[in-house]
């Protein structure tokens, strides 16, 4: 894949994706051609958001093609978990220096792939483009090749200098990848017909692994994890699943798309987050594959599952109930979590719509109520004045805002891929319960709030 | 001496070093009301911000000038003033510290022509001051970026600002001196030495002062900019100071600049932690200010030696293998020949001329993948949180030191300096040897290399 101006289009006007159709089915929607604002900005780079995307894969080196800043600031870091090899937490980037810029780093690159598998022996090296190595014109697909051919392991290219733009297109920039030289290129062992692919699932803290359970005792196989604890080779196989599921995210909505294309696997739209989705998505997953036996197991293990459930959350229920919380995050998180507060019983009361698709917010606004708050935009100073104007009694966002609700006084709760605690499916919603629980009755709160007694008149 | 060796290889795995800019941003954020503005993608900026987040724990101020495609191919120069312009709207910053990245040194943005047009064409900005510092990712560590950020303030802003407020008549101030920190001091330290500094009668200008930014101190309102650290003020009145005293290699350029541009004579001192060094730095202050060593500080110091004393036995004949910046490696590595434990080895980020002037065999300039091979047989591991899996994989305790540390709790207070600092350095890796010793006893722990032997 030749990363053009053509291709870039392409992926920012995806067609499967809700934030291009505008009513009047014209042009692309404002926030996705909108460029990154000089002093504004404070997302993460294509280049970022390929990784995010990609890195998951567990059995797999990520080799970052470009000077230090690009790795060496961010490996590591990721929370996405494996639950066998763990290759893909390594740091692995050809360092570049002042030499390699002036001359050229494509001698270094190959030379760098040649040690990663020697050392090494992962079952494919990813490679990303910089926005240094994309500069100094670096043939990434030609080293890539001669590589791949020298070392016989799948060598692939991921065109993903930061500077093309967001996280959200680097997301794509990397399904790109997967679909142009990964998917297809191995065949399963053997096939069912129910065999499924997670795609947009990153398991972070582990999140997968609360639902993988339930896929199992229905009898659903997940035939590839796109890329939550995947595996190269399970990967190479998805073009052989009966159905994509796409979980909680537009970012990789062109594999889904694609995919339908050019091997006809329909693809379906869900969420982990919440006993409302969680139903719909079992439930959704057996109509459209299933049988009426399979529906029927699917009615079952929900039945008990809510039993068990709704029993664990009684004393959370209590505590929770009525409490009003502001949501800040993107797209289909600001409607998923809505869901999932609302099966506490907890009352939202603002949430951003800044990433949101015309769909999303008409269920936001199905879910808020006409009294709800929606921010179009926002920045620390503006969420603060929300939640004083709402009265809220906590923050739920992303980690870098974590610290304008503490040093605000206000009880914070992470929802973002840098978090600790998984809150997919039925158990994730108990531990969601109990980490709301410990952060709003928290005895620190009152203390941090009170005057010194020489303050008090 | 030491030989310096760099392996031969074209591939970093495990990256111990990080990037210039990230050192720039940590040495601005020194200062009040500064707003670091990278000149790069916006990942520099997102990537840089989530590492200092996760070490210090507090919200830190750090903006991008968002450069594009089209950006990149055209010029930068656009994408300079958008981002100033909404910075001053937005954030209203006292002081701008401009980084470049590696995308904008490559395609070789004229930074000084940049700001040269945009002072021309927004004069109605003269009185903001912007410190511009060239820190391309490809060249050097985070511990140069910090250094070049601390010699770009020391050579713009005391001058700047002097010619802005020359009507106000500069007194001389006898007991005024400069403090310049380097990268291996955190917010901690820098309260601590300006404790002992000031208990000498002095009143020191700390370049950059982290202790007021990036301590972890809950303030009364929002502020989008840094909320403490050297003010704008007290740059201006560097030039009435009669001394710079350096901390840490890595700050005798600095130290230089202000002895050539106001004068000002300069003492480095490489380290801060140990009897020795402490000793030292106390005579100096001691010459400085004329005053005796005040009496607080002759009982810590009779309190560290009595720390030495009842922790020697754990340090003797320990080795320890070390991955840390090179001011940071050097100061480690005296404190430890000074307890009568041994380097094992010895990895760094980046050339110093300190470095070959250490008493042990080699350092290293590389990576974690080659300070795992070196760490085989150590007692004890000293490096940042990416050294904690090596540490599991190999079994051998950490103490964790350097940046970034995300998975331990109060790096804003953390303080290794003096003999305060010291005596606490002492307990807390000698707590380590000593639950080394107590869970493996003291015949398993002679017995690695018996076992080595075996295997080969």
């Amino acid at each position: 894949m030749k990363l053009t101006q053509g291709k870039i289009n392409e992926l920012l006007s995806e067609s499967a994706c809700e934030h291009n159709h505008k009513k009047d089915h014209q042009g692309k929607h404002k926030s996705c051609k909108q460029q990154a604002q000089p002093g504004a900005a404070q997302g993460g780079c294509a280049f970022d958001g390929a990784m995010i995307a990609l890195v998951p894969i567990a059995d797999a080196a990520h080799l970052v093609h470009g000077p230090i800043a690009c790795a060496g600031n961010s490996w590591g870091s990721r929370g996405s978990l494996s639950s066998g090899p763990t290759i893909h937490k390594m740091g692995f980037t050809t360092d570049l220096n002042e030499n390699d810029v002036i001359f050229g780093g494509e001698k270094r690159l190959y030379k760098a792939i040649l040690e990663i598998h020697q050392r090494y022996q992962p079952a494919a090296i990813f490679v990303y483009s910089t926005c240094v190595t994309a500069l100094i014109g670096d043939d990434l697909n030609a080293v890539c090749q001669k590589a791949a051919e020298k070392t016989e392991t799948p060598v692939i290219p991921v065109h993903s200098p930061g500077f093309v733009g967001s996280k959200n297109l680097g997301n794509r920039l990397g399904g790109e990848a997967l679909l142009e030289y990964v998917v297809g290129t191995r065949e399963p062992e053997v096939t069912t017909p129910y065999d499924i692919n997670l795609i947009g699932e990153y398991n972070i803290a582990g999140e997968l692994w609360n639902v993988l359970p339930l896929f199992k005792q229905l009898g659903i196989r997940v035939l590839a994890q796109i890329t939550g604890d995947g595996r190269y080779h399970d990967i190479a196989c998805a073009h052989r699943a009966k159905l994509n599921v796409m979980i909680c995210s537009k970012a990789l909505i062109n594999m889904a798309r694609k995919m339908e294309e050019r091997y006809g696997i329909p693809y379906i739209e869900e969420s982990f987050y919440g006993v409302e989705d969680m139903n719909h998505c079992l439930r959704n997953i057996a109509k459209t594959i299933g049988d009426q036996d399979l529906q029927q197991r699917v009615e079952q293990l929900i039945a008990a599952e809510m039993d068990q459930l709704n029993q664990a959350l009684v004393p959370y229920r209590q505590r929770l109930k009525g409490k009003r919380i502001v949501l800040y995050t993107g797209g289909v998180k600001s409607w998923s979590i809505i869901s999932a507060a609302k099966d506490l019983g907890m009352e939202v009361c603002a949430t951003s719509t800044k990433k949101s698709t015309e769909e999303d917010k008409a269920r936001i606004r199905s879910l808020l109520g006409k009294d709800g708050i929606m921010m179009e935009k926002g920045n620390a100073q503006e969420l603060l004045r929300v939640i004083d104007q709402t009265k809220a009694d906590m923050l739920i966002a992303g980690g870098r805002n974590q610290y304008t609700a503490l040093k605000a006084r206000i009880p914070f709760l992470d929802i973002n891929q840098e978090r600790h605690h998984p809150y997919a499916g039925y158990q994730g919603l108990i531990e969601m319960a109990r980490e709301l629980d410990e952060a709003l009755y928290s005895p620190v709160w009152q203390q941090v709030r009170q005057l010194a007694p020489w303050e008090v008149s | 001496m030491a030989t310096i060796t760099t392996p031969t290889k074209s591939v970093a795995v495990n990256p111990l070093k990080q990037s210039q800019p990230l050192g720039a941003a940590i040495a601005f954020l020194g200062l009040k009301g500064v707003m670091p503005l990278f000149h790069g993608s916006q990942g520099c900026t997102a990537f840089a911000k989530v590492v200092l987040v996760r070490h210090f724990r507090e919200a830190i101020p750090l903006a991008t000038t968002a450069m594009t495609e089209v950006s990149t191919i055209l010029g930068g120069e656009d994408n300079v003033g958008a981002a100033i312009l909404t910075l001053v709207e937005k954030a209203q910053p006292e002081i701008i510290g401009l980084c470049t990245t590696g995308l904008t040194e490559t395609r070789g943005d004229d930074m000084e022509r940049i700001l040269k047009s945009f002072r021309e064409e927004h004069p109605e900005l003269n009185h903001l001051p912007i410190v511009s510092v060239a820190t391309p990712d490809f060249k050097g560590a985070l511990q140069d970026g910090y250094a070049a950020a601390v010699e770009s303030i020391v050579s713009t802003l005391p001058t700047i600002t002097a010619t802005i407020t020359a009507k106000s008549s500069i007194e001389p101030s006898p007991n005024q001196v400069v403090i310049l920190v380097s990268a291996a001091f955190g917010p901690g330290d820098v309260q601590e030495i300006k404790e002992i500094v000031s208990a000498f009668g002095l009143s020191p200008i700390v370049i950059p002062d982290l202790s007021l930014s990036l301590d972890g101190h809950l303030g009364d309102t929002y502020s989008a900019v840094t909320a403490g650290g050297t003010t704008l003020e007290q740059l201006q009145s560097v030039g009435n100071s009669v001394f710079t005293i350096a901390l840490g290699d890595s700050m005798r350029r600095a130290a230089e600049i202000l002895q050539k541009q106001l004068g000002i004579p300069y003492e480095v001192f490489p380290h801060l932690t140990g009897l020795r060094a402490v000793d030292e730095f106390l005579q100096a202050l001691m010459d400085l200010s004329g005053l005796s060593v005040p009496q607080p500080y002759l009982h810590q110091r009779r309190q560290l030696q009595d720390a030495m004393l009842d922790t020697h036995f754990f340090f003797g004949r320990k080795r320890v293998a070390l991955a840390l910046e090179p001011d940071l490696l050097a100061t480690i590595t005296q404190w430890l020949l000074s307890m009568g434990a041994e380097i094992h080895a010895a990895v760094t980020t980046t050339k110093s001329p300190l470095l070959q002037t250490l008493p042990i065999e080699t350092v290293v300039i590389g990576d974690l993948e080659d300070f795992e091979q070196l760490a085989v047989g150590a007692d004890l591991l000293i490096g940042n949180s990416n050294v904690a899996p090596i540490a599991r994989r190999l079994n051998i305790p950490l103490y964790r030191l350097g940046f970034p540390v995300f998975d331990r709790l109060g790096n804003g207070q953390k303080c290794t300096v003096g003999y305060r600092g010291t005596t606490q350095l002492l307990f807390e890796v000698g707590n380590l040897f000593l639950e080394q010793e107590e869970s493996h006893g003291p015949t398993i722990s002679s017995a690695p290399q018996h076992s080595n032997s075996q295997k080969a």
